[in-house]
């Protein structure tokens, strides 16, 4: 990997990253197949990438610490709301915005996303919700054949269940949402650290589009034997549709 | 839609990526929180200068300057402290503050003889460490590292190798060693 390729190696990373186009990864694929120590440091990246994103811990915000930020930013946003802020800030009264404040606080947990309309958007106020409140599981288990009955007499429909850990997808369990004001089917899936959540409606729901973003999340959406589906997660889109794909697949 | 619930509607949910990368830049769990909680408080303030757009990077490139500027007052505070340079050599290591001297090579065999990756991408020069921990375990592009880290995606790049060489090659290091 010295010698005449040295320029190669970051051509070769880029290729492990995703990062090239179809024609120089052609490129590539090319020469590396010819190379053979090409061929070890495109292999050794590889190894090397998957290993990190499996031993590595992924550092989520705990919980005291999402509390702390609340109290400490909500009290700011009072603020901000108010119109006479500057004559606010001139006075020495502290007593009132004080209190002010923890009562913001107390409802900001229910509110860390505010839906701006659109069924897409409470989809994802429902996810991040599930991911602040530690509240992604009611029902713990990889085991398809308990989290199905687990919906039984908690919806009028009965939500199809399907574990995909043979394709790097893990059923992790489910959960009761609600999606305007009815209660709705959440299927968690883990992936590597990112979590997955399929929230299942019969078809009556007002759909949206098949496919969008919302702060930094993606939403896909399907219909399928009369049920809607819409997959949300912070995974990248292409990995997130290939998730889909295998779901409807399966 | 307000300017606070539209912060709470793109920034709040990225709490966990900002942690995450406070928590791999200052290894302290407490200074991480502190950093995170800093960050949060600037990012209100300077969210009237946010233009939509990737609001994850937005945040992380905040919490990656809050944590510099973190690194850096503990580090001159540690140096006006006699206390601080006596255990310099165990103590001071969440501290430091990258030193493009540093060779990171000759840094990780240092501490590479424990062996486990984690502790080897931790005894990676800050700017390296920084790179892989965006690429790895946020994914994102090399534009949006490029972004947070504030130089040019050329070096993003090479950074990045240069934190996977000296992984793989203490790695190989450790292999023979066992052999």
């Amino acid at each position: 990997m010295d010698d005449g390729c040295s320029e190669m190696r970051l051509l070769i990373q880029a290729d492990v990253d995703h990062e090239l186009g179809p024609a120089e990864a052609a490129r590539v694929a090319a020469h590396v197949e010819g190379c053979g120590s090409c061929a070890s440091v495109h292999a050794g990246l590889e190894r090397l990438s998957t290993r990190l994103q499996s031993e590595l811990p992924y550092h989520r915000a705990p919980e005291a610490l999402q509390a702390r930020i609340v109290k400490t930013v909500a009290p700011r946003i009072t603020e901000a709301r108010r119109p006479s802020r500057w004559q606010r800030l001139s006075r020495p009264s502290v007593a009132a915005p004080f209190g002010a404040g923890f009562a913001l606080a107390a409802s900001l947990a229910l509110f860390f996303v505010l839906p701006s309309g659109g069924v897409q958007d409470s989809v994802v106020a429902g996810h991040i919700r599930g991911l602040q409140a530690g509240h992604l599981l009611d029902v713990v288990s990889t085991d398809q054949h308990t989290v199905k009955p687990w919906f039984n007499g908690r919806l009028d429909y009965a939500p199809p269940v399907k574990d995909l850990a043979v394709d790097g997808f893990p059923l992790a369990g489910g959960r009761l949402d609600y999606l305007a004001g009815h209660p709705i089917a959440v299927l968690v899936y883990q992936h590597r650290q990112h979590v997955i959540d399929v929230f299942v409606a019969p078809e009556s729901h007002s759909a949206g589009p098949s496919e969008s973003r919302s702060g930094g999340f993606n939403v896909l959406r399907w219909s399928r034997d009369g049920m809607v589906f819409w997959a949300v997660s912070d995974l990248n889109a292409e990995e997130l549709a290939t998730f889909a794909q295998l779901w409807q697949a399966s | 839609m307000t300017v606070p619930a539209e912060f709470e509607r793109t920034v709040l949910p990225h709490l966990n990526a900002a942690h995450n990368l406070a928590r791999w830049l200052v290894r302290e769990p407490a200074l991480a929180e502190d950093v995170v909680q800093d960050a949060m408080v600037r990012a209100l303030s300077y969210f009237g200068t946010y233009r939509g757009g990737d609001a994850r990077a937005w945040l992380l490139r905040i919490v990656r300057n809050t944590a510099y500027t973190t690194m850096t007052i503990r580090r001159r505070t540690a140096m006006t402290s006699l206390d601080a340079a006596a255990s310099e050599t165990e103590a001071s290591a969440p501290f430091q503050v990258p030193d493009p001297a540093d060779d990171p090579e000759a840094a990780l065999a240092h501490r590479q003889r424990a062996g486990t990756l984690e502790q080897a991408l931790a005894a990676l020069p800050l700017e390296l460490r920084e790179c892989l921990v965006l690429r790895e375990l946020e994914e994102l592009s090399y534009k949006q590292i490029a972004t947070i880290t504030d130089v040019a995606i050329g070096t993003v790049m090479s950074r990045l190798w240069r934190a996977r060489r000296a992984l793989m090659q203490g790695r190989d290091r450790a292999e023979e060693g066992m052999a």
